[in-house]
């Protein structure tokens, strides 16, 4: 029987339940090993490597190495556990948060000091608010797009 | 016997910690939000508890994904600040009270909540910013805490009822406690904020003051709000804000009492990522 998600009809959010820790779990545990200084700087050194211990999928690693948070997220990652590769990287939560939003880092803690981002529109997927997959990425490296 | 004085409600962003330990609570950014707690520390100073027993979440710190217990009890004599990536956060070393602790887990797993009891723990931004918004910086954090961590991360994260039955549970177990003990019971993290894609920087006023006028005056009705709401409003972060319920069933009213004293009330946007909300309820 199909379990209750209720929460795969809104936009721009993935929800980190059992199903997505079971696919990220290396993936978490390898961000989770950057809490120890040693292991920060022989990541740095040769990232490549470092992942290579790790049995990930290649698209996790791929990822990773690209920094590429949501394609992470997509793939089990959860943000507490990536923040650890924005820690490594001398990289602020809110930088982090901001660079999923496709927005410059100015442009996004703009926003945030306005009051953040509205619900308006971004409730469920398929209305028109900032977050829908229509609107990506947001900002100005969305507006350059067209 | 014990008894719980008050409740404590308040946001936990890592941000605020950073402000406090870089020296930067003076820029213009942080001034509103520090201001805001100003009266909270007077109040502290003047209402001083021999325990606190804190609700929080560990934010993949403690807890990696090898085990992720719902309920966590701190029971240790004390307990590490940890290094979440960026060094340990320079604050004192939080003194547990482990006898109380241990009352708690006893009478609290006989009332069919099945609680992890944690011996070993260091404790993140989570436990901390809440002890440096109330208490400032001091060289000693002024009483012990009982850390009580709740699993908000990986879901499904415990409903809004069940927490609220906790603290239910969790007052009658600290009231059984045969020591004139005063204690606080704090709720920590919220409000609504999304750190993660797309939709990340939400932030919802309307829906956080409306979710504070409930948790006042109407518990039932806010131990009753789904999850689905928290992240369809508030951000899928947003739902660390079932662990205030803990903290909002253990107070006096709920077991018949009188209704809280609103000692204190503010929210401020933004502190980084979030919407800060904060409250103080005092039993009557």
């Amino acid at each position: 029987m199909a379990l209750d998600k209720p929460y795969k009809d809104i936009p721009g959010t993935t929800i980190f339940d059992a199903e997505q820790s079971r696919l990220g779990y290396h993936l978490n545990q390898f961000c989770m090993s950057l809490m120890k200084a040693a292991n920060r700087e022989r990541f740095k050194a040769d990232e490549r490597a470092y992942l290579d211990e790790w049995p990930m999928t290649e698209d996790q690693k791929l990822a990773v190495l690209a920094r590429d948070l949501n394609r992470c997220i997509a793939l089990g990652g959860n943000i507490y556990f990536l923040a650890k590769i924005g820690a490594t990287d001398g990289k602020s939560f809110q930088q982090m948060a901001g660079s999923m939003t496709g927005m410059s880092e100015d442009e996004y803690r703009d926003m945030m000091i306005k009051g953040g981002r509205s619900a308006e529109g971004n409730r469920y997927i398929g209305e028109d608010g900032d977050a829908q997959p229509q609107h990506q990425p947001q900002g100005q490296a969305g507006r350059k797009k067209d | 016997m014990a008894k719980i004085s008050a409740s404590v409600y308040t946001s936990h962003v890592p941000a605020i910690g950073a402000a406090i330990d870089l020296g930067k609570t003076a820029d213009p950014y942080w001034v509103p939000l520090f201001k805001g707690y100003e009266p909270s520390k007077e109040w502290m100073e003047a209402n001083r508890p021999d325990v606190i027993f804190l609700v929080y979440n560990d934010h993949a710190t403690a807890f990696s994904l090898e085990m992720i217990p719902t309920f966590a009890i701190g029971c240790a004599a004390e307990f590490q600040p940890a290094d979440e990536g960026w060094g340990p956060r320079p604050v004192p070393v939080v003194k547990g009270h482990p006898e109380l602790a241990a009352h708690i887990a006893q009478s609290v797993i006989q009332d069919d909540f099945d609680l992890t009891i944690v011996n070993k723990m260091d404790v993140d931004h989570g436990l901390t910013v809440p002890l440096n918004l109330l208490c400032g910086s001091p060289q000693e954090w002024p009483c012990p805490v009982i850390p009580f961590a709740v699993n908000v991360v990986q879901y499904p994260v415990p409903s809004g009822r069940r927490c609220y039955n906790l603290g239910k549970a969790i007052r009658k177990a600290i009231e059984s406690f045969d020591k004139p003990l005063k204690v606080q019971i704090w709720g920590t993290g919220g409000m609504s904020h999304q750190l993660q894609g797309p939709r990340a920087g939400l932030i919802n006023r309307e829906w956080d003051n409306a979710w504070l006028d409930r948790l006042i005056a109407d518990p039932e009705g806010a131990a009753a709000v789904p999850h689905i709401d928290y992240v369809r409003e508030a951000g899928s972060e947003g739902i660390e804000l079932v662990m205030w319920l803990i903290a909002r069933g253990a107070m006096d009213d709920v077991a018949g009492g009188p209704a809280p004293k609103v000692a204190h009330r503010f929210y401020h946007v933004p502190a980084s990522n979030t919407g800060v909300g904060h409250l103080i309820l005092e039993n009557q």
